[in-house]
């Protein structure tokens, strides 16, 4: 099979970029538009064309190979320790291929009405492709390496777009966020990479999962405050994927970022960019099935984060913000199932890798579809906050219904395609143990809650009063809608084990009938009950809300995380760590430098009267001056 | 001794031919042909460097082993040459002023004398050719200072530089005198082989090193420096302060490590290093308080002679190709900066950095080629200059000796003094602001080219590594 085409799909987007970057303010906005839309096109042809081959493959032994059409020697260290950059296909990044390329084009049509007649839509159009050949480049990397590299630019350009509307402050402060919390993780990251390749003398993928027990048997007997250098390098290089993937408690930059245009909190925000630290465990992940700790960490980090970010979505008002902490919420889901593997076989305990991924799938289409309505409704009605919407389904019929189709698939209802991912997760889940699995059950029960409420609160209830009547958007945004409504009711019906399974071979999906049928009882009875609350403008929301003041308040407020952050930051590192290094600086080490400028000074006036002019003083300098040094000479050579 | 011996002494034949040909040329054309003086000089010179690069001139040892040509000397002659047609480019406007025009000719024929006389010097094997040599180049040097000899300034600068030649050569011969008593012979080879230390012949390096030490302007010989570099004309300034010192560095380089490269050894290291230390840090602590722009450049070549030392400590083929690396890259800066200056010079007749205040806002071009000769200077990444400083610094570094890594040291801190005062320059370029800045400049065609070739070369010296191979290959 050849796949050397691959190589467009990286350097078409980087293309791209750089045209509009340095191109751009000549283009008139409509070309620039129509000229990213069409290089995202031809890019997600060539995924499609891509994952076809791929897929269509003979297995070799039952399992899927995984293809390494270019990989070339970049910067070469050692003999073994070499960075290279390369193009990797395998089920897992073939399939990120199409889920990014799919919601990318999505997005570079939606915005074309979305951001129509917006300062700096060229920039914005670059800034897309910048991230588009950002995020490709890092699901396709050979290597750790590669990985990080694109992974610090996938940082910059969701850094980039969250402070798109730059003159706005809120939107600055949140790109800085963003930007500071996500490479604040990235630290842990690159110190688990750089003990993982010191240790096992190699940065790429295939050397580190070829064999699970190759890691463990390279760092064997090295620890470190009572945990294995092993243990110590995967939990930091999940840091680094937590931090992407907004986990509890590196999750606080992600509400914020919804500052940026509600079509890049679709494509960035939800449905790729913060998925990264799912893939990037997905890749390792026969690595870390050799360190269970790390894997027991994982899974109770993603429970934690699924269930708190379930809770605050519940009374958030800022319908983005809800959004935001659905998505932190559905992420976890993702994290949770890997972390509930306990094997490499699908069918004895290794069912969450593919729920994982089957689950990113879906939730990237309807997440996506989310997002973009959520962008009509605000277009609509020039707001974020739910007070102000109400009984939009009469003037936003397409929003409404591909709104609804969305609701009911992340809730898990069928046949919807969020049904069958999340009752993969939730399979897994009770399979490691009862526990995990009634926790996760009752997070999905909170979902199906929040996101009904959002629902009515948008589309039923009270109408608010509005400047001008809200108004459909125009086609280039209800047309992505469609398409992705589309999706999201069919992907369910895709036979996910055929193509991704955690170790390639083939794997038939059947339903937990005992899990399923518990799991949609749940969410139909959350259904119901937000539909009691939320649907006719009542006082019922209120009285709760007066029975539970103090945890009403709390989740609010989110848990007063920001609040923690704030006071470490501010009162601890600030005051009383940065204030002494920066007296020190100021004082000590600028004043050392200031001493040797004075004293450099000072020499240079007392000594510039030999430069008198005068001859005989030269003269009488050179002689003097040979002299000194001749009996420096011999002093030293004959007399010593 | 044969005739033919003659014919193995290619590079400097060659250039004879060249001085005799101008000097026809300038005695016998017309006055109006006389304007085409300038481009013929440039011409000829090129087509003698280009004989010299790829003439196939053989390494060889001549009359009784007094002069000897090799692939490293050829190399460094041919950096000088380079360097001398940059300066003629730059000359080309000045002669054409009325009070030159009727000299001219002279102008050409006596630089390319010192240049031949530098030739000599650095082929010399033997002191006797070595001191010929000097003189020969020292002389005409004199009259080219004294050239706008109605200049007050013009004459007394000639009358100081005369004075200190003659001094230096008189204390260098006794040095010289000293060793032929104490060896027998002014060969470097005898010189090496039998070569024991006393007093008298660690006198001897003493005073040969004072000797050269005017002629590269080291501390503490270098007194003059000043007054002459801002008294004589910029262009003459200009080939003064770089093919002169490139000149004597590498001529000095072959002396001390042939004839003195065994026993003296431990004489003239432990001498230079202390020269290196004051000449590098009093360049430095003058160039400070300067204000008129040649006495700055003045200064700041005093203490950039004293990095190029720093080649001859390693006394190794990585010292030697690093000296002549930085002869290049030098080269190449301080034209360019000795270029702008003049230009604006000639226009203004302004030579204050003062005068600089806003130049950026008026004359854009002429501002970042001084930008770039000043961050060259100072060795900042990626201009040639930081390469130059770095494969210097390296060589010292590389022969391992504890007292060398204080020595760059040293040299890096006076780095950091220096930065200082060639960004003053920048800052008044760019930064300050000026009622009356200098008017916006209409240079001619021979000064744009001599400004783009070494903005050019400060650009690409250092990235284009190829040309450091070449340098080191022929060294070796």
């Amino acid at each position: 099979m050849d796949f050397s085409y691959s190589i467009v799909i990286l350097a078409l987007p980087l293309f791209m970029f750089l045209t509009l970057a340095l191109g751009g303010n000549k283009m008139s906005q409509k070309f620039a538009g129509i000229l990213g839309t069409l290089g995202l096109a031809t890019i997600a042809v060539l995924s499609y064309m891509v994952a076809f081959q791929y897929f269509g493959m003979e297995r070799v032994d039952g399992v899927r190979q995984a293809l390494i059409p270019y990989n070339f020697e970049w910067l070469s260290f050692t003999e073994k320790l070499t960075i290279n950059l390369g193009i990797l296909l395998d089920p897992i990044s073939v399939m990120m291929l199409v889920v990014i390329t799919t919601v990318s084009l999505m997005v570079h049509i939606y915005s074309m009405g979305y951001m129509h007649g917006e300062k700096g839509f060229q920039r914005y159009y670059a800034f897309l492709s910048l991230f588009s050949f950002s995020m490709l480049g890092l699901v396709v990397a050979t290597n750790i390496f590669q990985m990080y590299i694109f992974w610090e630019l996938v940082g910059v350009s969701s850094y980039l777009l969250i402070g798109f509307y730059y003159t706005k402050p809120s939107a600055v402060s949140a790109s800085k966020k963003a930007f500071i919390v996500t490479r604040f993780a990235d630290l842990g990251f690159l110190i688990g990479i750089l003990l993982l390749s010191f240790y096992t003398e190699t940065f790429s993928f295939d050397q580190l999962t070829a064999d699970g027990g190759f890691f463990l048997t390279t760092t064997s007997g090295a620890t470190f405050m009572g945990c294995s250098v092993a243990s110590w390098a995967m939990a930091l290089i999940f840091m680094g994927g937590a931090g992407k993937s907004a986990m509890f408690p590196l999750h606080i930059w992600l509400p914020d970022a919804m500052e940026g245009p509600t079509p890049v909190s679709a494509l960035i925000h939800a449905a790729t960019m913060v998925v990264a630290g799912v893939y990037l465990v997905a890749r390792l992940f026969p690595v870390y099935l050799s360190v269970p700790d790390v894997l027991e960490l994982i899974t109770w980090v993603g429970a934690i984060t699924a269930l708190y970010a379930a809770i605050v979505a519940c009374v958030q008002s800022d319908i983005k913000r809800v959004l935001a902490f659905s998505t932190i919420s559905q992420i976890a889901f993702m994290i949770v199932a890997l972390g509930v593997c306990t094997s490499m076989v699908p069918s004895e305990g290794g069912l969450g890798y593919m729920a994982s991924m089957f689950h990113l799938f879906t939730h990237a289409m309807f997440k996506a579809l989310l997002f973009l309505g959520a962008g009509a409704v605000i277009h609509a009605v020039h707001s974020n906050e739910m007070s102000h919407m109400g009984g939009l389904r009469k003037y936003l019929p397409i929003t409404h219904i591909t709104f609804l189709i969305a609701c009911l698939a992340i809730a898990g209802i069928p046949p919807f395609s969020g049904f069958f991912s999340k009752d993969e997760i939730l399979a897994a889940a009770f399979n490691k143990s009862m526990f995990w699995g009634v926790w996760m059950t009752i997070v999905a029960a909170i979902t199906a809650f929040y996101m009904f409420r959002l629902y009515f609160g948008i589309f039923w209830g009270k109408e608010a009063k509005h400047e001008h009547t809200p108004h459909e958007s125009p086609a280039t945004m209800t047309i992505p809608l469609i398409i992705l409504a589309v999706i999201t009711c069919v992907a369910g019906f895709i036979p996910f084990g055929e193509f991704v399974t955690s170790n390639g071979e083939s794997y038939h999906i059947h339903l937990d009938m005992t899990v399923a049928i518990t799991s949609v009882v749940c969410a139909v009875v959350a259904i119901l009950l937000a539909t009691w609350l939320f649907a006719k403008p009542n006082s019922k929301p209120e009285k709760m809300q007066a029975a539970l003041p103090r945890l009403h308040k709390w989740a609010y407020n989110r848990f007063y995380m920001d609040n923690v952050y704030q006071f470490i930051t501010h009162k601890i590192i600030f005051a009383k760590i940065s204030k002494p290094i920066a007296w020190f600086d100021r004082h000590i080490i600028d004043g050392t430098m200031d001493m040797f400028a004075t004293v450099t000074n000072s020499v240079s006036e007392k000594i510039k009267d030999f430069q008198s002019g005068k001859l005989q003083m030269y003269v009488w300098v050179y002689i003097v001056g040979a002299m000194i040094l001749a009996a420096a000479a011999i002093y030293t050579l004959c007399i010593k | 001794m044969s005739y033919a011996e003659f014919l193995g002494m290619g590079a400097e034949l060659s250039l004879m031919a060249v001085i005799i040909l101008l000097f026809i040329y300038d005695t016998f054309a017309s006055q109006k042909s006389g304007k085409y003086l300038p481009i013929t000089a440039v011409s000829l010179l090129a087509i003698q460097t280009l004989y010299l690069a790829f003439g196939g001139i053989q390494e060889a040892l001549l009359f009784g082993g007094m002069y000897s040509t090799t692939t490293m000397s050829n190399v460094a002659k041919i950096i000088l040459n380079i360097g001398t047609i940059l300066v003629f480019i730059q000359a080309a406007s000045w002669v054409k002023d009325d009070d030159m025009k009727i000299r001219r000719g002279e102008y050409y024929v006596l630089t390319l004398i010192t240049l031949l006389g530098m030739y000599f010097m650095m082929s010399a094997q033997n002191f006797l050719l070595f001191f010929i040599g000097l003189e020969t180049a020292s002389l005409p040097m004199t009259a080219l200072v004294a050239i706008e000899k109605y200049k007050e300034n013009s004459y007394e600068a000639a009358a100081k530089y005369l004075f200190f030649a003659v001094f230096s050569s008189a204390l260098m011969l006794l040095g010289l005198s000293y060793i032929y008593g104490a060896v027998g012979s002014l060969y470097y080879s005898t010189i090496a082989a039998s070569f024991t230390v006393t007093p008298l012949t660690i006198m001897a390096v003493v005073l040969f090193l004072a000797g050269m030490g005017f002629k590269l302007s080291l501390v503490p010989f270098h007194l003059w420096t000043a007054d002459v570099y801002q008294g004589a004309p910029t262009v003459v300034t200009s080939y003064l302060s770089v093919i002169s010192k490139g000149a004597a560095a590498y001529a000095l380089m072959i002396a001390l490590m042939t004839a003195f490269g065994q026993e003296a050894l431990g004489i003239w290291i432990n001498v230079l290093y202390i020269v290196i230390i004051l000449t590098i840090t009093i360049g430095n602590l003058f160039a400070i308080r300067q204000q008129n722009i040649k006495r700055f450049l003045a200064f700041s070549s005093i203490s950039q002679a004293g990095y190029i030392m720093l080649g001859v400590m390693a006394c190794n083929d990585f010292g030697a190709t690093s000296l002549l690396y930085y002869v290049l890259v030098y080269i190449f800066s301080n034209i360019a900066a000795f270029a702008v200056a003049g230009a604006i010079e000639r226009a203004s007749g302004k030579l204050n950095i003062n005068d600089y205040d806003g130049l950026y806002k008026t004359n854009p071009k002429l501002s970042v080629a001084m930008m770039l000769a000043m961050f060259s200077l100072a060795g900042i990444p990626p201009f040639a200059g930081f390469f130059s400083k770095f494969f210097i610094f390296y060589s010292a570094i590389e022969t391992g000796i504890g007292a060398m890594y204080v020595l760059v040291f040293i040299a890096l801190l006076n780095t950091i003094i220096s930065l200082y005062y060639y960004l003053l320059v920048v800052k008044a370029m760019f930064l300050k602001e000026s009622e009356n800045p200098i008017a916006p400049i209409k240079s001619d065609c021979y000064t744009k080219t001599v400004i783009f070739i070494t903005g050019l070369g400060i650009v690409l010296l250092g990235l284009v590594s190829w040309i450091y191979d070449y340098i080191f290959s022929a060294v070796v």
